[in-house]
């Protein structure tokens, strides 16, 4: 499997973009090219389990390699374990909805998917690259897709939301360059590289620089999956950015920051994040917590997900430090299952808002008899935000949850609970504002709205089938996770 | 002898040559600017490749003149650079009636800096150097009828003449401190503890921070680019900035050595200062002249991070970066001189709605400032990387932070502009702006130049095996 295709793809859609003129051809291209994407990806995972089943063991698979610039040791150099397969399959599937929930996008077409073709290159080659320095290419690279997302295709105080986001993300990029830096000049002269399989062998990195540099690391990637307190640009750009935009927030976007505090934070530093694994559970229950309650008082629906996201996030960092297997394969799997459902969310709240132009939950009532199909579709992201066995958020909440419970320590124990209670809280402000949509009596305004069309069906299709292949069957993800946080456990000499 | 001299100094010759054959064309018969233009460019183009070709180490005149393969590449960049604006500017300089004149002020000032950069003792660089200002001063005054335009030149001609001042001063004193004026000898009579070259040096250093725009001997730089023509703001940033850099990195990293505890704390101090001061006055310019002056001198200050590294690790990240911001700073240039040709207009309020009917301004603007900020895939990424790396060889944990985090500033208010551009609504966005295809050419090099430069590996690595 040639994986610099997954990158390649996404780029050559975008170049067929830029040269194509009617924006039917450009909807039309851009579909092709996700589906294709969708295709390489479901392909990666069969190929990535067929190698794995042949026993190869290898920590890193399909790897592929060229020197850019020498003289530094630095190349692109792409690799994928289970957890990278995971997170490139959540990829496409939110590429694909985002792709087609933009179907009826009239300002500006071709520029709107060119930048979201850009974004999601971006995406998967932060994956992909195991080169500290070509990872943080691709993590930059995606932050001014999104700038330009919200501020030219936003609504509500976009240009706000949008400065906001670049800043606060450009930001957290500076502090995780200066931590890559420091991962790079830790080590003697002959043997400073940016690739992360040679320094995971070769770099013996000192306690103490480990304890320097992992706060630099995991906040700055921590800002990008809504660490407490750096999550306020979460609410404001989800709110402002057109539906496709917050999908790839917060359904990719912010799962590049788990990803990185797992794979270069962690799996680089671990001696840091033992050391600070106890920050990292009180800021992350914070936020699980915080997350929850702020959700309560909101009365939009779009800032409903964003601070339920800043609340589900939580759990991915809550997991990663627990620094147990199951907690941390919990996390991918959060990521995962989070990224779908949220993506859904906000792909049925754009379809929503199309329909009745309004977000305020208290404006609107009995959408079902207007629009079944969309609000089942609402449903059933409710239902998985707030964790009801059979969906994907259910698995992987619970793997968190025992994951966290196998540290038996009061202090472990007390930050599980607190977490756990955040549940009761979803429930309520889920239950309330799906209902209060769907159910009741129903506008005379309303009452002529029609169900969702073709392109929208199947984006919603698309990404329950993801959440629901999850949570009727965890176990393929649970399997395919597994050889990836072990890895990790080993490195971390904690089991 | 006579054979390797044309060889080794065939840059400066041809450019000699141009200059002098421009003279004669004012001569004669007059001779339409198109005329000029082309064979400007021919021989500009000319010098750039030339220095790829034929021998490229030696010495002459007994060690005044010195070159060797670095030295060729910096003069092409320079070189190159004076095309570009030749292309970028071509609307502008069309209508000039003293074309001629104009081109003979900027390629003296272009061979000013070759001489500089070749320069092997410390009277032909002060020679060189003022071959390479004066010049700039009467181009920034070009405009004539323009009472800013004056203003800029007088501005410009006082503060080169008062930099000049204190660096000749300098050089006297090391030169009555040391007994030689050969950058080949002197850092064998340059030592660490010795007060009076303690002094000597940092004069000296002081006369090149005012060159450069170092805060805090920048005040001229924004009046200057504010009230000069486009093509010489341009040049001024651009061309001259980078000779300054070139030349700096070689002298106070290879003569004076043996200072090098003192550099390392000045170039320390006054990086952090000249990326601040420049960020924070940016963050407040109307005027997008102005705006990219102070950008510039933040610019400036990032250079210096790099320089703090005097291996060829630093020197290699300079004039790597320098290629970079030749593309990105010619390219913004290059739109506000097309619009400042067309409408006159140069506020940043100006530019709402850009996009709306001018979608390739709008994107060369777009991505020239991003690789200015250092965004990804745009060039201006690695060219500020390589720097911070080199710096973070020598320098300390904080000072890397705030330097990274000064990224964060520069961000902001390049994205004012690209907001402007894309987002903010105005009443009467500015028309369709008509401009040559000579000026779209030099645009797309650019954007190319952006582009490619940092993604192509074998640049930053063919630098780095010369310096």
């Amino acid at each position: 499997m040639n994986l610099s295709l997954l990158i390649l793809l996404p780029l050559l859609t975008a170049l067929a973009v830029l040269v194509v003129k009617k924006p039917s051809l450009v909807r039309i291209i851009s579909f092709i090219g996700s589906v294709l994407q969708l295709g390489l990806a479901i392909f990666l995972y069969v190929a990535y389990s067929q190698e794995r089943a042949n026993g190869n063991f290898d920590t890193m698979l399909f790897t592929e390699q060229w020197s850019i610039f020498p003289s530094m040791r630095i190349s692109f150099h792409l690799g994928v374990d289970g957890i990278s397969v995971a997170m490139i399959m959540l990829t496409s599937f939110v590429v694909l909805a985002g792709v087609l929930v933009s179907w009826k996008v009239e300002k500006m077409t071709k520029e709107f998917y060119l930048l979201l073709l850009l974004l999601a290159m971006g995406a998967y080659g932060f994956f992909l690259s195991l080169d500290l320095f070509v990872l943080f290419f691709f993590l930059e690279v995606a932050v001014i897709p999104k700038y330009l997302l919200i501020g030219i295709w936003g609504s509500g105080k976009k240009e706000y939301s949008a400065n906001k986001l670049a800043l606060m993300l450009m930001g957290a990029s500076a502090l995780v360059l200066v931590g890559i830096l420091g991962v790079y000049f830790a080590a003697g002269k002959e043997n400073r590289t940016f690739d992360i399989l040679q320094i995971v062998q070769n770099v013996q990195m000192s306690p103490d620089a480990q304890k320097i540099f992992f706060p630099f690391l995991f906040v700055g990637f921590g800002v990008f999956t809504a660490l407490f307190p750096f999550h306020t640009w979460v609410p404001d750009g989800h709110s402002s950015a057109p539906t496709a935009g917050s999908m790839f927030l917060a359904g990719i976007s912010m799962k590049l920051g788990g990803y990185g505090c797992l794979r270069v934070a962690t799996y680089l530093l671990p001696e840091g994040a033992k050391e600070y694994a106890n920050i990292i559970i009180i800021l992350s229950a914070i936020a699980v917590l915080y997350g929850a309650f702020a959700t309560m008082m909101q009365k939009d629906l779009k800032y409903i997900n964003a601070y339920s996201s800043i609340s589900h996030c939580g759990f991915v960092l809550l997991g990663i430090g627990m620094l147990t297997k199951t907690a941390i394969t919990g996390a991918v799997m959060q990521m995962v299952s989070h990224g779908l459902m949220t993506a859904l969310f906000f792909a049925v709240i754009g379809m929503i808002y199309e329909r009745t132009h309004t977000r305020i939950v208290a404006e609107m009532g009995g959408l079902m008899k207007a629009m079944p199909f969309i609000m089942t579709v609402l449903f059933i992201a409710g239902l998985c935000s707030l964790g009801l066995p059979g969906f994907s958020g259910f698995v992987a909440e619970m793997t968190v949850f025992m994951g966290s419970w196998e540290n038996a320590d009061a202090f472990h124990r007390i930050a599980t609970i607190a977490a756990c209670m955040s549940i009761v809280v979803t429930a309520v402000y889920i239950l309330r504002a799906v209902g209060q949509v769907a159910m009741g009596p129903i506008k005379a305004s309303y009452a002529s709205l029609g169900d969702a069309s073709w392109n929208e069906k199947l984006a919603a299709i698309v990404l329950i089938i993801g959440i629901v292949a999850i949570g009727v069957a965890p176990f393929w993800l649970n399997e395919l996770v597994t050889p990836g946080t072990e890895v990790i456990m080993n490195r971390l000499g904690v089991h | 002898m006579a054979y390797s001299f044309f060889i080794q100094m065939r840059m400066e010759l041809v450019i000699t040559g141009l200059i002098f054959l421009l003279l004669f064309f004012k001569l004669g018969k007059p001779v339409s600017n198109e005329v000029v233009l082309t064979v400007v460019s021919i021989a500009l183009l000319l010098t750039t490749s030339l220095s790829f070709f034929g021998e490229q180490e030696g010495r002459q005149f007994a060690g005044m003149f010195v070159t060797n393969p670095l030295m060729f590449l910096q003069k092409s960049l320079l070189a190159g650079a004076v095309y570009l604006i030749c292309l970028l500017n071509y609307d502008w300089l069309r209508k000039q009636e003293h074309l001629a004149e104009f081109f003979i002020l900027m390629l003296s000032a272009l061979l000013g800096m070759f001489l500089m950069i070749s320069s092997g003792n410390l009277l032909m660089f002060y020679l060189s150097l003022e071959l390479s200002s004066i010049p700039v001063a009467a181009l920034a005054n070009f405009e004539l009828q323009k009472r800013t335009s004056s203003e800029a030149g007088m501005k410009m001609i006082l503060s080169s003449a008062f930099a000049s001042g204190i660096l000749l001063f300098g050089i006297s004193l090391v030169y009555g401190s040391t007994g030689t004026i050969q950058f080949a000898s002197l850092p064998a009579q340059l030592q660490a503890g010795d007060a009076l070259q303690i002094v000597a040096y940092i004069l000296f250093f002081t006369g090149f921070a005012f060159k450069l725009s170092v805060v805090p001997f920048h005040f001229w730089t924004a009046d200057v680019y504010e009230g000069a023509p486009v093509p010489v703001a341009s040049f001024l940033s651009v061309v001259s900035k980078g000779a300054v850099a070139f030349i700096f990195m070689n002298i106070v990293m290879k003569v004076f050595l043996p200072l090098g505890n003192i550099t390392y704390h000045l170039l320390t101090i006054l990086a952090i200062a000249t990326i601040i001061v420049g960020n924070l006055f940016a963050v407040r310019q109307k005027n997008l002249k102005r705006f990219l002056a102070f950008s510039s001198i933040a610019q400036v200050g990032f250079i210096l991070v790099g320089v703090l590294n005097g291996s060829t690790l630093g020197i290699a990240a300079v004039v790597y970066f320098v290629l970079v911001y030749l593309f990105s700073n010619l390219a913004a240039f290059g739109v506000v001189s097309v619009i400042t040709n067309a409408t006159g207009k140069e506020s940043v309020d100006d530019y709402k709605g850009l996009y709306k009917n001018n979608k390739l301004l709008g994107w060369v603007m777009a991505i020239a400032l991003f690789s200015l900020a250092g965004i990804p895939p745009t060039a201006g990424f690695f060219g500020k990387l390589f720097l911070i790396m080199a710096g973070a060889t020598q320098a300390s944990l904080g000072f890397i932070v705030i330097v990274a985090l000064n990224l964060v500033v520069s961000l902001f208010y390049y994205l004012r502009v690209v907001r402007a551009i894309f987002m903010d609504n105005n009443e009467q966005p500015l028309e369709k702006v008509n401009y040559s295809s000579v000026v779209k050419l030099g645009m797309i090099i650019c954007l190319a130049g952006i582009v490619l430069t940092g993604l192509i590996g074998w640049i930053y690595e063919y630098i780095l095996s010369i310096s």
